[in-house]
């Protein structure tokens, strides 16, 4: 059988992070680590000078919130869709 | 915890915002936030790693008390939102045992640095490893004595460069896993911060496991020991552990030393079963006195 392209609409993304911006101090573990590549370091600053993440590629979130296990100041996390911060269901 | 903070939504793609403040906060002393450890210090992302360990966990929120000592990783014991002591430098340990034997159902966890459980609580260590008693210290390892400025430690490998060793340390560390095996330890596991899922799953089972357990995390000092001997910074260290760790279950702990730029041997060493300091207490007790021995009422139902 010959598989033909058919165009794909483009998926919805399986999660979301939230940044709290003020409390990050720009370590870069997130960026570094997010396994799909969402984040990226902001060029612009907070209150206290660093540089937090922003999201580059909001698409590819898979909402691991791994991100959320490497900050160290528990600024940043991940959630799948649908589901509660953690894990539950909504 | 209703902290009212700017929280910044970064999806643009329309996934509803379902709350607004991160899981851990639950577990977080929000008003003791922000903390005090620098940009790219490994301590927070154990801190991560336990919470979630204990969520993850059968343990009961109420019964679990944190024991800290003194130096950047004690100050664990003030920020998490649980029964915590903060106690006197390098004795956490003589702490625990004292909050283990008034109340035994309480899940007692030591939470403390290199400098503080090895150092100046080292003897405390052997013995409450010797004696098996029932309880989890994690200690995190920046190989050198951070809050006070980076002088070297116990840990510090040889020929690195601390504040009181500039041409660099000449004396053997300790190797933590080893240690603990050879003392007495149940449970032996040695993970980096960069491991954060495997270093969850190993403080799951450390917690439910009955006895001494010990885990020793390696996390980057941004500010001293990496800044010192030019390793860049906490993410550069982070970057190299990811490099260098060899993860070996079940590997000899002897050879499980740590030195600079070397291989970061990672896993869990050591799982076997002793009876705890309590329950070997009680059995003796009852066959040496029999009807005479009388349990005390906190011990009633929790010690076997």
């Amino acid at each position: 059988m010959v598989e033909t392209k058919k165009s794909v609409a483009p998926k919805a993304p399986k999660g979301h992070v939230v940044v709290n911006t003020e409390r990050c101090k720009g370590c870069g573990f997130c960026a570094q680590f997010c396994p799909t590549g969402v984040l990226a370091m902001s060029k612009g600053f907070n209150l206290k000078g660093y540089h937090p993440p922003i999201v580059a590629d909001a698409a590819k979130c898979s909402g691991c919130d791994l991100c959320g296990m490497y900050c160290p100041d528990f600024a940043i996390y991940g959630v799948k869709n649908g589901r509660k911060p953690g894990g539950g269901d909504l | 915890m209703s902290e009212s903070y700017e929280a910044t939504v970064t999806d643009p793609v329309s996934a509803p915002m379902t709350c607004d403040s991160n899981p851990v906060e639950d577990w977080l002393r929000m008003d003791r936030m922000p903390h005090i450890w620098c940009p790219g210090c490994g301590i927070g992302t154990s801190v991560n790693c336990f919470t979630r360990a204990i969520e993850e966990s059968s343990l009961d929120r109420k019964n679990i008390a944190i024991v800290s000592g003194i130096g950047c990783t004690g100050r664990v014991a003030g920020y998490l939102l649980l029964d915590s002591f903060h106690t006197t430098h390098g004795r956490a340990l003589p702490f625990a045992t004292g909050l283990k034997l008034a109340s035994p159902k309480t899940k007692v966890v030591v939470y403390s640095g290199d400098g503080d459980l090895f150092a100046i609580g080292g003897n405390h260590f052997i013995h409450a490893a010797r004696r098996n008693l029932d309880m989890t210290v994690l200690c995190v390892n920046n190989f050198n004595y951070g809050m006070t400025g980076g002088q070297v430690a116990p840990t510090t490998p040889e020929f690195a460069i601390a504040s009181t060793t500039p041409y660099g340390s000449v004396e053997r560390p300790f190797n933590l896993p080893y240690l603990a095996q050879s003392c007495g330890a149940v449970y032996v596991a040695r993970w980096t911060v960069y491991h954060v899922k495997q270093l969850q799953r190993s403080i799951r089972e450390a917690l439910e496991k009955p006895g001494f357990t010990f885990i020793e995390m390696v996390a980057p000092c941004p500010t001293l020991f990496v800044r010192r001997n030019r390793l860049g910074d906490g993410l550069a260290a982070l970057e190299s552990y990811e490099e260098n760790a060899v993860i070996k279950n079940g590997a000899d702990t002897r050879e499980c030393d740590l030195g600079m730029g070397g291989p970061i041997v990672c896993g869990k060493f050591v799982d076997i079963d002793r009876p705890s300091y309590l329950s070997n207490q009680v059995a003796h007790l009852r066959k040496v006195l029999g009807d005479r021995y009388v349990m005390p009422d906190a011990w009633q139902g929790v010690v076997e």
